[in-house]
């Protein structure tokens, strides 16, 4: 398979690596600056985060599965929403989009690291104690079975809730305290890959030869500074609200609960587009590889996405439509959303372009970026009904939106990142991932997907809010609800599945060779696992995909630039 | 798996739509039964969203689906890649300016449901409502009539001939919570230090349910709202039994008597108001009508003398993290203060 040309074996002029005694194998990773190796730090580390935030909501979906359930106590349903969204969003979706980044990005622009190596490794640990700290709080008060002192103020910690006259004890301060630090972390990290990208590219690796992936990180980052200073001013506020008597969300004192929705849906709003963009960059390698076709439309595909990341940082208001902004404010924030869905449109369609007289190779990473496009086109249809203001002062935190945002979260960013768990495998051990295994974890998955997130749309529909522990009989929720919790239960069986194979393929995968994809980047030209140094000589690109001119010198792609 | 691939793509929006089509019929809180006019405009609005999107999905799924079994990669095949294509300006033109168009057409549709409903002018025939929200309940006030009342809000049928529409002037005394009753209109939040408005206008008397929408705290969940649209004689015959003072002379009742004295000394008065009474406590719901409510602790337990003797022994049990505290009152106090309180009609 391994399909290497003299040129990339020049490019790789390897001296094996020293092996070292097993004590030595801890310090090593602790102390290490390796953007492979803290890649894939932050890949483990969310995966982990991935697997607890999961079983949160299979708690929450089993007590919600029938009416009048006692399975959980009210205090530890509310918990699990907020840990569960806490933690998918800042460590999950975060530092895995990072992970990729850190471990691929290099490798994409022909760099030997990035920029700010011990930054890096900095970014990574900080984020990495944040999320201790918050998990922490499982061990405080009651203990592990009432969740100890896991914060319960949802993800969004809206004020006044966590004002310490409605949220004694520390619960809300770990939310407040591990949340910061992975700030912290994400805005190091941010930096780092800015700098990497605009400053450490390979002879010839213009702008506008930037692998889409590198493209979708430099954007996400760059947005990243925006967004996060609003949340970590933000919860700076809410310390000194809650320590030093400042009364900034304190409405007891004549404090503004809206001056917090403000702050955190500037924040909270163009993360979601963080985390989707990255998982937009992963479908972006991949659909070319698997249809043999160059990607449709490049140019287009670098402006929608900057647009998206540019508008995005106007619509954080549609958060807010029910807190009574009036009728003017109401309808910027309905335009503002309602234009995100044209650079968002050409991205699809680009896809569709690149599929388009392509020779589909239905591999496993191929099958969830298919199954990607589906759902994100449907989720982004159910955002525009939310734009439209009025239908969504009756679907607003209804169970309507859990089912739009999850197909956001779930049908577009965790599908992408499954497929590059099975793009990038090879790359990062040097072994394939079964694709057996690879299709039960695809089908079981999207079925119970399917299962889930399309029934919950209707709950909502039919009058049901989110983040309740429970509900009555009578209101034509609860077969729904069944259905719903099934579906959940699927998809965690299917991750299960997964994770098996990740680990199984690490001794038993069949070997992978340095490009078993047949693929065009420049992390393919390296051998797999690549060597700590990536290149042994500095390469030189002459397009956006060097290694098609490589094996097809008679076409080169440059002609097309 | 190419078959079952699109057979998911094709069945499950099919079943899904099946399902809701049977489900939407029934509920009493659908959003597609509305039965007032805000209601009825973003029913309107959803109907031309829902067909606009559903055109999309039919029109793009059906593209992406196409594509995906028409160009896949067929053993026959020989050359390994295909030709290769890098963009076209007019194809990426088109589909830049058809979606700008269908937005453009969307959002002027939104902005003037908007409009309608934000920046209706007030009748005077209008009624006024003062909402504020608790942790876990609801609190309204008449404040022309003088009349105060928990969570069971009473307002009057609308119909065009004489338009008398509900003004909600809502606030919160602690955290932010949502009134959202979906068959009457969307939700509006209700905040502390900030007032909010909206209104209501039923058409035809009936109860309508909902419940809180904003995470308020631990019994978020059990913060339910039940609207009473009444024919205006109803409605004004409620309004004069409300303003009527409920504690009567107890002295054939011997039982409620007594109840009625343990209650005065108790302090159940600190948080709870009964007209005419030494109590005027206001943290708590107003008690004056309580035996006139249908249900209590804010919709999930009816309004039954063992339900309100459970309640008042230990309410955790009934609505876990509820901010009433038990009184450990004893058996023969629980059952006199019941009897006191199932007088107040
Ligand atoms: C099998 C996958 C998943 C299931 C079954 C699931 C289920 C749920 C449920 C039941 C809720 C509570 C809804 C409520 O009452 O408000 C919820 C909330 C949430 N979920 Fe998930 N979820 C899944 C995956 C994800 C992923 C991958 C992400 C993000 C990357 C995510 C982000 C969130 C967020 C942000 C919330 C809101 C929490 C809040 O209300 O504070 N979920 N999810
Ligand atoms: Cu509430």
């Amino acid at each position: 398979m391994a399909n290497s040309t003299p040129v990339m074996e020049a490019i790789d002029q390897t001296i094996e690596s020293k092996r070292r005694p097993p004590s030595d194998v801890i310090t090593e990773w602790v102390s290490t600056v390796d953007h492979k190796k803290i890649g894939i730090m932050y890949i483990v580390y969310a995966l982990i985060f991935l697997l607890i935030a999961g079983v949160e909501a299979i708690i929450m979906r089993i007590q919600l599965a029938v009416p009048n359930n006692d399975f959980v106590s009210p205090q530890v349903f509310n918990r699990m929403f907020t840990m569960h969204g806490t933690t998918m969003v800042f460590f999950v979706g975060i530092p895995v989009l990072f992970g990729y980044g850190n471990y691929l990005v290099p490798l994409m622009i022909g760099a030997r690291d990035m920029a700010f190596p011990r930054l890096n490794a900095f970014g990574f640990w900080i984020s990495a104690f944040g999320g201790l700290l918050l998990y922490f709080s499982f061990f405080g008060g009651d203990g592990l079975y009432g969740a100890g002192s896991a914060p319960d103020v949802g993800w969004f910690a809206y004020a006044p809730l966590t004002a310490k006259v409605f949220s004694p004890g520390n619960n809300t301060d770990y939310w407040t305290l591990g949340v910061l630090l992975s700030g912290i972390g994400t805005t190091a990290t941010a930096l780092n890959t800015v700098t990497t990208v605009i400053s450490m590219r390979c002879r010839g690796m213009t702008m506008g030869r930037l692998p889409l992936f590198t493209w979708l990180m430099l954007i996400t980052s760059s947005m990243i500074f925006v967004v996060v200073s609003p949340l970590t001013a933000a919860q700076i506020m809410l310390i000194l609200d809650r320590y030093l008597g400042s009364h900034f969300f304190d409405t007891q004192a004549g404090g503004s609960a809206v001056l917090w929705m403000h702050f955190f849906w500037i924040f909270g709003h163009p993360e979601v587009y963080v985390l989707v963009l990255p998982a937009f960059g992963f479908v972006n390698e991949i659909i070319p590889v698997f249809s043999r076709k160059a990607a449709f439309g490049y140019p287009a595909m670098v402006a929608a996405s900057a647009g998206i990341g540019f508008v995005s940082l106007s619509v954080w208001a549609h958060h807010m439509f029910t807190v009574g902004l009036g009728p003017a404010g109401n309808t910027f924030f309905v335009f503002s959303t309602m234009v995100i869905s044209v650079p968002t449109g050409i991205k699809i369609f680009n896809w569709l372009g690149t599929l388009w007289g392509g020779k589909i190779i239905f591999t496993v990473p191929m099958l969830f970026c298919i199954a990607f496009l589906f759902q994100f086109l449907v989720a982004g249809l159910t955002g525009i009904m939310l734009a439209a203001a009025p239908f969504d002062w009756q679907l607003g935190n209804s169970y309507f939106v859990v089912a739009h945002f999850h197909y956001v979260l779930v049908g577009a960013i965790v599908f992408g990142l499954f497929a590059a768990f099975y793009y990038w495998y090879p790359k990062i051990t040097g072994r394939m991932m079964s694709e057996t295994l690879g299709k039960w974890h695809f089908w079981l998955f999207v079925i119970g997907f399917h299962l889930c997130f399309d029934f919950m749309h209707i709950p909502g529909l039919l009058g049901m809010p989110r983040r309740i522990y429970t509900y009555e009989a009578s209101r034509g929720w609860e077969t729904l609800n069944l259905i719903v919790s099934v579906g959940a239960i699927f998809q965690g069986v299917a991750v299960l599945i997964l994770v098996y194979n990740l680990v199984r393929s690490y001794y038993r995968g069949e070997k992978a060779g340095r490009d078993p994809w047949d693929a065009w980047t420049l992390e393919w030209a390296v051998p797999s696992p690549p060597p700590v140094y990536n290149f042994a000589i500095d390469p030189s690109v002459n397009s956006r995909r060097p290694l098609w001119d490589l094996k097809h010198p008679e076409e080169p792609d440059s002609d097309y630039e | 798996m190419l078959s079952s691939l699109h057979l998911r793509s094709i069945l499950l929006p099919c079943i899904l739509s099946l399902t809701a089509g049977a489900a939407l019929g029934q509920s009493a809180t659908s959003i597609f039964s509305p039965a007032a006019s805000p209601a009825q405009w973003e029913y309107g609005l959803s109907m031309l969203v829902l067909s606009v999107t559903l055109v999309i999905f039919l029109v793009v799924g059906g593209l992406l689906l196409y594509a995906v079994i028409r160009f896949r990669q067929r053993p026959e095949d020989s050359e390994r890649e295909p030709p290769q294509i890098y963009g076209s300006e007019q194809i990426e033109l088109s589909w830049t300016v058809i979606p700008i168009l269908i937005v453009v057409m969307l959002f002027l549709s939104t902005t003037r449901v908007i409009l309608e409903t934000e920046a209706a002018a007030k009748p005077a025939s209008a009624l006024d409502v003062t909402v504020i929200g608790h942790q876990f309940w609801w609190e309204f006030r008449y404040p022309k009539y003088g009349v105060v009342t928990a969570n069971e809000l009473h307002v009057p049928m609308s119909d065009p001939a004489r338009p008398t529409p509900t003004y909600l002037a809502m606030s919160s005394a602690d955290v932010s919570h949502s009134f959202w009753v979906p068959r009457l209109a969307g939700k509006m939040d209700v905040i502390p230090n900030r007032l909010n408005t909206m209104w209501i206008d039923p058409w035809a008397p009936g109860l309508y349910l909902g419940q809180c929408a904003q995470y308020c705290g631990t019994q978020h969940a059990k913060m339910l709202l039940r609207v009473y649209a009444q024919s205006p004689a109803d409605f004004a015959a409620w309004i004069k039994q409300q303003q009527q003072p409920a504690d009567q002379d107890l002295s054939n009742n011997s039982a409620a008597a007594e109840g009625r004295t343990v209650f005065m000394h108790s302090a159940c008065i600190n948080c709870h108001t009964i007209t005419g009474t030494p109590a005027t406590g206001r943290f708590g719901p107003d008690l004056t009508h309580l035996a006139s409510r249908d249900t209590i602790a804010s919709g999930p337990v009816q309004n039954t003398a063992e339900n309100l003797r459970k309640w008042i022994d230990n309410p955790d049990s009934m609505k876990p993290g509820v901010l009433m505290p038990s009184m450990h009152l004893n058996d023969h106090d629980l059952d006199v203060i019941t009897a006191y309180l199932t007088t107040l009609h």
